[in-house]
Formats: structure tokens, C-alpha cells, sequence
């Protein structure tokens, strides 16, 4: 029998509720893999008391016939959304000591259903960065290494605790933020599943903001059945959230058919770009091929203001990111420092002491574009991009029903490599980006391994509010893939 | 128009007004918390007012339906698809980092006001534009020696931020927007106008300029909380424009307060000093749009106006413009004067209610709600009158009474025995014995020699009667028994 932790998330429903296995012994199989991974930094705070009193109330309502949908499920939550009681720091040292008194909708979503807190997840601060290093209580390891390297990856950002918990087997899945690729760049680098849904499918109540109008919850699991049930259960119409949208959640299980006959998949020609490394790009074409062979049809496509995606994010992201993080001012909770100096040196030491450099980077980037004479030139013709972008993928899903991309440039990189680079950086994000401006659904699903044995996920992208055809089709490649590496800290080789 | 006579010539002054008016209702404009004014600091605060991590405005549907009846009320368009955008800045007071206003888009444009001036004229007034917005919280700088005590109730509590075009050449006009605006939104019952409370605050925009010339730069005076100091502040502003301006200066334009106890503005930030507010869509709300059907719902469900109010008055009662402007003012005094117009001599009624039942009101100092003669009693008086039961000099005493006693003046009039004497009999006897004690006057009348001795008789036979013969029958007798 697979051990408890090796399991996926529909394995361990499907044996909790046969009975097969306790959520309790499910929560302390975790709890002990946690405290063993200690070393890789996944979490921030671990909640081992609450993941056991969680569990065991699990099992009361599992005897009692009365299961949610994520009954006795231990998952691991990005430190990012805001949980009753827990410690919830946006992997800042400005939200220092801060315990909501209120939680997340999405997260509350999860405990209604059943699911257990194993902890929160270490993030990028605030969710801005790619590599998870820029979080204030430090990086997270990823649990592949490179054949013959014994050097420390990174999981990529910002969801890169969650996505070395899935991935180090953890947890059996964990929720992620995504804002331009911050879900599906670390599932790729981790050899994951991460989905983000369509903008407006989760609610954003409680979620610490980076970029209001991209931010979006999403699931990371270790299958596409997983990322699946745990959508369901996350997804939903919240009248706290004016941008979450009403409609109804469907079962998106349900839409594993196995079946994509007929479907027709678009490859984008301009996500084949400048320097694009060979294995990547033939990766791509295997799995094009797959899904060919599977009975869908292929078609070009183009997407002409791919190009702008990036730089156009790189305005209206922090834009946003300047006026959403006025409120962490040392005035009502988290950091305060100097406070018997005057107002604004308060202002300056609290906010120049508990903001990292990537933040304040974005801040400034963002108040600069926001500000008079600058404005036209930079946000109103971002904004002007952002729309030319959505137009372009509404134009190509006339003719296509799912986009076939990879998900990111490369595979994971070392702990500390493209640090003194923010492009470099931020072009991890290039494939991610488009879609997050036209707030799209977007899947990453482990694909292959590149010549270094590292994971790589191909991406496929779908119409608004179609996350089932997403799923449908990331089915389809996740069987043609037979993606079965696991990472060197699980093999233990 | 008043013009300011200087030493060079004569200026005129430029001045529009931006005034913020709090919404009346019961919850916040995106959080559902309590906006009673006078609550324990704090005390009236949701995590989405102090802009806790993760927190998201949700619009509150009753304050964007008291912006529309506003706009209606100002005769404006409303704009059927309007932007939230964010005002950034920091201070302790806006938890957010931001205010949530509108700004290129606000939800009512352009529209009018009709002044009532002191003279019985009207004079139209634009209105520019009319936008939602949150307040900010409060700083009490004077609770600690060293700190800044900062309450949060008013954090959140939907503003009508209502701005007029330049339109406005004294400040006795301002005085009159000011009222008329008021008026209005009590009318409406989307503002309760209270300046003291703060739930009414006046930024004004004031420039001079040679007459009909071109517009010279304006200063913004802030937050002015009485019509009164707006009025001190408009004048102490011009003359200090002026003084500069004559002596060959120029204008900076700046931001200046008032400080009303030395009766002067002064600047509080110049133009270089200015925040850079960064305004941009609120990304957590989408574009309101409003639904046409809502806004014609809303529209029919109206009330009167004062205007309208007014133009009826004038012509169903035949009230002169300025008694009809008087009795409109106020929408609790319009109805007082309706009731006791009722079935009764509108014209002496709005005498009545204007001269004796104001004049007793403002003589003591009490609100109409608090008048100890209700409309009906009002009422029941004038109807004494109208059937000559009491004479109009006896009617003044009796409403007195009624006023110290709160009784009704049919009941007084018993008590008194104040009843009107319309006995021919009576009057005669109190004639005949009149004319036999004073030969001397009979004698001046019957002469001719001095006929306007005859209103001396009346006043003799009144103060026989104790004032309650019937003048005219008096009157009418005494001709007849002096001969004629």
C-alpha cells in the first residue's frame, strides 16, 4: 500500500472515505514530513496542533457520513492568505506578529469542505519575484537538484512553498496566488500541476494584495485530478469581492474524459521566442504532438502583441502594487519603527526597515508611472497594451479552444543566480505573463525533464471561465506525458 | 453685482465652490459599518474601514442611490457609467494609503442651482459635477503631549463631493448657494446640511479680476464650517487679493485655511507643495453602471422641490416671491404653512405663519418640531378671524396666549370672553354714550372742520368694548350716528 504521503489527493479521498485510513494518521503523516523537510524552508509557521484537532473533527463527521469534498485532506496554504488566529505574513517583515482575526474566503472555502491546515507556505514578499528568494524569512529550497550538482534550486515564486510542499510530498496539495505566473512557473520548476483559473473565479477577500486586478487563487497539486477537485471546492461567488464572478462551479473532475477528439489547440507562433533553449522548444513539439495523437487538431496561431505582455505587466502591476501597499504604513498593525519620531520619518523608518528590495523596487517603479507627466506615457498605454492583449487571445479562441505553450524559459536555477538581474528575472514570467493581463485560465502540467533532469511543464490556456476543457485537455497531456520522475529529496537519491 | 472698489479700480470677484456633503445612510460607502455621527472613538469601525491585509470595498447601493437623487435634485445629468479611482496619499487617518473617489469620471455632471437673493431675484448658478467618495477618519492632535490620537469612525462614510462653476460674483451669493444647496438636500433627505457637525464642509476657489476681464489666479480656501465663515473668509480672502494685486503683485496659487478668530486666511500648502495624487481606476470595484429603469424609479419618487414648491405657492396662493421663498426654505416650514393654509385665506395664512408664528419661533430660540402651537391650532385661529368671531388686533393677543399656554384660541376666546361684539344694540349704546361726553369732537366732525376725528371715535368705542366691538360695524355706525 502507498505510503500515506505518496499518495495524490483523489487517492486519499477516495481511501478516507472507504474508511481505509484515518484523517487523523493522514494529518500526522504529514505533520512528520513537514517537520522532516524542515530544512527546505516550505513554511513559515506549521499549525501541527490545529492539522491534528482538524483531523480528528474530520473523522467525527467521516463516521458520521457527513464528508465535505476535501474531507481529512491536509493542504498547505500560501502564507498569503489570511487564516483566523494564524500568523499571516505575506513572507514580509512589514506584516511582523500580524494574526488576522478574519479568514481568507478561498481558505474558508477549504475548511468547509473538510480540508486540514497543515501550515502556511513561504512566498516571495508579497508574491513579487520568481524565485521565492525575495521573501523575508528566507528561500526555499526545491527538492530536485541536478543530476550530479548537489547545488540548492529554487522552486520559483512567489507560490515556491507551496510548490516544493506538493512536490517534497508535504502536502497533498496547497493553494497558490498567481499573478503573472507566480502558480504556474513554480509547478513547472517543481514538476507540479498548477492551475490559475480565470480572474474572478476565486474570491480575493482576504488575500494580501500585490496586484489587485491580475491576483488570482489557484490550486498546486501533484495531479491534474487533484488541481481538479481542489478548484471546486476553492472556486466560488463571493458578494464580498465586487470582481468575483457569479456563476456557477461545476464539477471539474467530471470534465476528465480523457477525451480530445476533435478539440482544437492553438500553438501561439510568437511564444517561439529569440534564444529560446532547443530543449524547451522541443519539449513544446512533443507535446504538440501528443495531443495530435490523442485526436486534437493543431493549429498556428498568432497572438501579435505578445511582445508588449511583459513590459506592460512590469507598469500595471506595480502600479497597483504602489497604492495597495500605502496601507503597511507601521500606523495600525505589523512593523513599527521609530515611533517617537515625527510622522513621516515613522512613515520612512517602518517602511524603509520592513520592506525588501524587490518591493521597494516595485513601489517605485509603480508611483513613478502613476505620477503626473508620466502617467500617458506609461500607465494609460499599459492599460491601452493590456487591452490589445486580451483582444488578441479572444481573436485566436475564436478559431482554437485551449492554447498549447511551454510554461517557463528554463528549469529551475540555482539559489542566488539571476539575484543582480531583475530582467533576467523577471523574463521567467515571459510565457506566464500574456495570459494573467487577459485573465485567462492557465494550467502548468509536468511534461518532461530537461537534459539536467529537472522538471518542465507545458502550459495550455483556455477561453474565459472554460477551466474544464483546460482541465480536459491538461488530462489528456498528463497521460501522454507519464510524468513519473520524482524529485532526488523524496527518491532520497 | 458687488464689486470691490480699490484704489486702482474696481475688481470683481471669481468664486466657485467645492462642497462636501455627507451621505445619508446607514452603512459606509463600501463596508457596512454604522455611520451615527457622536459614537466612542472607534467604535464604528469594520476591518474593511481599517484597511486590514486583504480587505475589499463592496459599493453600497443606497448611497449611489442618494447621489442620483441629488444629481436629479440639482437638475443634472446622470451618468450612466461612472469610475471609482484611487487618491493616493499617506496620512493616519486614511487606512488605505488612499481615498476611493472618482475623478474622471464622476457619477453626475453637469447641472444648476436658482439662487433666491435678498431682493426677491433669482440667479442660476452651474453645478460642474457631482462625484462619490469615501472620508477620511479624524486626528485628535490634542489628546497627548506628543501623540496623534486617530478615530476611524468617520473613515469610510460616503461623501458627495458637489462642485459649482465659477459662477458666483459675492459673497452674499455664496451665502445664498449655500442655503439653496442645503435646502435642497434636506428636501431630498440626502444630506442633513448640519455645518457644525461637519456633515457640510466648504473648500472655496476665489479669484479677482478686473470686471468682465480676463480670470486671474485663484487660491482654494479648505474646510470653512459655517456659512458665516465662508461669508468672512470670501472677504478677508478678496481684500488680501486685492492689497496684493494693487500693489502690482500677483497671485500665488495655493491652498489657504481660515483661521476665524483673526478673520484671515492663511497658506497652508503652495502649488510646488502640492501631493501628486496618483490617481488611477480602483482595480477592486468595476465601472459602475447604472441600470436607466433605476434612474427614472428614482426620479418619480422624487419629492417636491423648493423651487417647484415655490412656483406653486406663487401661483395657487398668490404669494408674493419672496413670501413663497421664505415659507419654501425649509421643507418642515412649507408643510407647516400648507396645513394651515388649508381650506383657508392663503394670503393670511402665509401673514400669519411668516410675521407671528416665525417671529415667535426666532424670538425663542426654538426649532419648528419644538413650536408650542401646532399648525392645526394656527389654523383654528385664523378660522376665528374669518368668521368675525375675534377682530384681527384680539387675535394678536389671543395667538400670544396660545403661544405661553398651548391652549386652542376657541378655548382662550371662552375663557377671555375675547368674543368679537357684532350686537348692533350694543355698539350703539357704547356709540351713543360717547358722542354725549364729548361734544367738542362731535362738533369738530359735523363742521367739517377736522374729518379725520372720526378714527379718534373708533378708537374710543374699541376701548369701550375692551377692543372687542367689530371695527367695521364701528365704523360703519359711527358714520351714521355722527351724521354724514
Amino acid at each position: 500500500m502507498t505510503a500515506a504521503t505518496d499518495m495524490t489527493l483523489a487517492e486519499a479521498r477516495d481511501r478516507l472515505a472507504a474508511k481505509d485510513i484515518s484523517a487523523a494518521e493522514l494529518a500526522s503523516a504529514h505533520i512528520q514530513a513537514v517537520e522532516a523537510a524542515r530544512p527546505l524552508n516550505a513554511f513559515i509557521t506549521e499549525t501541527p496542533e490545529r492539522a491534528l484537532e482538524m483531523a480528528q473533527a474530520s473523522d467525527a463527521r467521516i463516521a458520521k457520513g457527513e464528508a465535505g469534498l476535501l474531507e481529512g485532506i491536509p493542504l498547505a496554504i500560501k502564507d498569503l492568505f489570511c487564516t483566523r488566529d494564524v500568523m499571516t505574513t505575506a513572507g514580509s517583515h512589514i506584516l511582523d506578529g500580524f494574526h488576522p482575526t478574519y479568514e481568507s474566503t478561498v481558505s474558508a472555502n477549504l475548511w468547509d469542505a473538510g480540508a486540514v491546515l497543515l501550515g502556511k507556505t513561504n512566498l516571495d514578499e508579497f508574491a513579487m519575484g520568481s524565485s521565492n528568494m525575495t521573501s523575508y524569512y528566507g528561500g526555499v529550497e526545491n527538492p530536485w537538484k541536478r543530476e550530479g550538482d548537489n547545488r540548492k534550486l529554487v522552486p520559483g515564486g512567489s507560490s515556491g512553498g507551496s510548490a516544493t510542499a506538493v512536490a517534497a510530498h508535504l502536502a497533498l496539495g496547497a493553494t497558490g496566488t498567481d499573478t503573472g505566473g507566480s502558480i504556474r512557473q513554480p509547478a513547472s520548476f517543481t514538476g507540479i500541476v498548477g492551475m490559475k483559473p480565470t480572474y474572478g473565479r476565486c474570491s480575493r477577500w482576504g488575500i494580501v494584495a500585490f496586484a489587485s486586478s491580475l491576483d488570482q487563487a489557484g490550486p498546486m497539486t501533484r495531479s491534474v485530478r487533484d488541481a481538479a477537485i481542489l478548484l471546486r471546492a476553492m472556486a466560488g461567488h463571493d458578494p464580498k469581492d465586487s470582481t468575483s464572478v457569479d456563476r456557477p462551479v461545476p464539477d471539474y473532475e467530471a470534465a476528465l474524459t480523457g477525451d480530445v477528439r476533435g478539440l482544437k489547440v492553438g500553438v501561439p507562433k510568437e511564444y517561439r521566442i529569440d534564444g529560446m533553449s532547443p530543449e524547451i522548444e522541443a519539449l513544446w513539439q512533443t507535446g504538440i504532438a501528443w495531443l495530435k495523437e490523442s485526436g486534437a487538431e493543431i493549429v498556428e496561431v498568432s497572438l501579435p502583441h505578445t511582445r508588449y505582455a511583459l513590459p506592460a505587466y512590469y507598469i500595471v502591476a506595480p502600479a497597483e502594487t504602489s497604492s495597495n501597499l500605502a496601507r503597511y504604513d507601521g500606523v495600525r498593525y505589523g512593523l513599527r519603527e521609530d515611533g517617537d519620531a515625527s510622522l513621516t520619518e515613522m512613515y520612512e523608518a517602518t517602511r524603509g526597515a520592513g520592506f525588501g528590495a524587490e518591493v521597494k523596487r516595485r513601489v517605485l517603479i509603480g508611483t513613478y508611472v502613476l505620477s503626473a507627466g508620466y502617467y500617458d506615457a506609461y500607465y494609460n498605454k499599459a492599460r491601452q497594451v493590456r487591452t490589445l492583449i486580451a483582444r488578441d487571445f479572444q481573436e485566436a479562441f475564436e478559431n482554437v479552444d485551449v492554447l498549447l505553450t511551454p510554461t517557463a524559459p528554463s528549469p529551475a536555477f540555482a539559489m542566488g543566480e539571476k539575484m543582480d538581474d531583475p530582467i533576467a528575472m523577471y523574463l521567467n514570467d515571459v510565457f506566464t505573463v500574456p495570459a494573467s493581463m487577459a485573465g485567462l485560465p492557465g494550467i502548468s502540467v509536468p511534461a518532461g525533464l530537461s537534459g539536467e533532469g529537472l522538471p518542465l511543464g507545458l502550459q495550455l490556456v483556455g477561453r474565459p471561465f472554460d477551466e474544464e476543457t483546460v482541465i480536459r485537455a491538461a488530462g489528456v497531456l498528463e497521460a501522454a506525458a507519464g510524468f513519473d520522475a520524482r524529485p532526488t529529496f523524496v527518491t532520497g537519491s | 453685482m458687488s464689486l470691490l472698489q480699490g484704489t486702482t479700480g474696481e475688481w470683481e470677484m471669481v468664486i466657485g465652490l467645492e462642497v462636501h456633503a455627507q451621505v445619508i445612510s446607514n452603512s459606509k460607502l463600501f463596508s457596512g459599518a454604522s455611520t451615527t455621527f457622536g459614537a466612542a472613538p472607534n467604535s464604528q469601525v469594520s476591518i474593511v474601514d481599517a484597511a486590514m491585509p486583504g480587505m475589499l470595498p463592496v459599493l453600497n447601493r443606497e448611497c449611489v442611490a442618494q447621489a442620483i437623487r441629488t444629481g436629479l435634485g440639482l437638475k443634472a445629468k446622470i451618468n450612466l457609467v461612472s469610475v471609482f479611482e484611487r487618491k493616493n496619499y499617506f496620512y493616519p487617518d486614511l487606512p488605505q494609503g488612499y481615498q476611493i473617489s472618482q475623478y474622471q469620471h464622476p457619477i453626475v455632471g453637469e447641472g444648476s442651482i436658482l439662487l433666491d437673493l435678498d431682493n426677491g431675484e433669482t440667479r442660476e448658478v452651474g453645478i460642474e459635477r457631482l462625484h462619490l467618495e469615501q472620508d477620511a477618519g479624524k486626528s485628535l492632535h490634542d489628546q497627548h503631549p506628543r501623540k496623534t490620537f486617530v478615530d476611524l469612525n468617520r473613515s469610510g462614510v460616503a461623501l458627495m463631493e458637489i462642485v459649482s462653476k465659477p459662477d458666483m460674483r459675492s459673497a452674499e451669493e455664496v451665502g445664498a448657494y449655500l442655503r439653496k444647496l442645503r435646502s435642497i438636500l434636506r428636501y431630498l433627505g440626502t444630506c442633513d446640511g448640519n455645518m457644525d457637525e461637519g456633515s457640510m464642509r466648504c473648500d472655496v476657489n476665489l479669484s479677482l479680476r478686473r470686471p468682465g476681464g480676463p480670470l486671474g489666479t485663484r487660491t482654494e480656501t479648505k474646510n470653512v464650517n459655517s456659512i458665516r465663515f465662508v461669508q468672512q473668509a470670501i472677504e478677508a480672502e478678496a481684500r488680501r487679493q486685492m492689497e496684493i494685486l494693487e500693489d502690482g503683485g500677483s497671485i500665488e496659487q495655493e491652498t489657504r485655511l481660515f483661521d476665524s478668530r483673526r478673520g484671515e486666511t492663511r497658506s497652508m500648502r503652495s502649488k510646488e507643495e502640492a501631493h501628486d495624487y496618483r490617481y488611477f481606476p480602483d482595480p477592486d470595484l468595476l465601472p459602475l453602471e447604472l441600470e436607466p429603469a433605476w434612474v427614472e424609479d428614482l426620479k418619480a419618487a422624487l419629492p417636491e422641490l423648493p423651487d417647484d414648491k415655490k412656483a406653486r405657492f406663487m401661483a395657487d396662493f398668490g404669494l408674493s416671491a419672496y413670501d413663497a421663498g421664505v415659507l419654501v426654505a425649509e421643507r418642515a416650514n412649507a408643510d407647516f404653512y400648507e396645513e394651515v393654509a388649508k381650506g383657508r385665506d392663503a394670503k393670511l395664512a402665509a401673514n400669519w405663519v411668516i410675521t407671528n408664528f416665525f417671529g415667535a419661533l426666532n424670538a425663542s430660540g426654538k426649532g419648528l418640531e419644538e413650536a408650542p402651537v401646532t399648525a392645526a391650532q394656527l389654523g383654528g385661529l385664523l378660522d376665528l378671524l374669518a368668521d368675525d368671531t375675534i377682530s384681527g388686533r384680539i387675535a394678536k393677543d389671543v395667538f400670544e396666549e396660545m403661544w405661553e399656554s398651548g391652549k386652542d384660541a376657541a378655548v382662550i376666546v371662552e375663557e377671555k370672553g375675547l368674543k368679537q361684539i357684532t350686537d348692533t344694540g350694543a355698539i350703539e349704546a357704547a356709540i351713543a354714550k360717547v358722542i354725549a361726553d364729548n361734544p367738542g369732537q362731535v362738533e369738530q366732525y359735523t363742521s367739517g372742520a377736522n374729518p379725520k376725528v372720526i378714527g379718534w371715535f373708533v378708537g374710543q368705542v374699541m376701548k369701550a368694548t375692551q377692543g372687542k366691538a367689530n371695527p367695521g360695524m364701528v365704523n360703519q355706525l359711527l358714520k351714521k350716528h355722527l351724521g354724514g
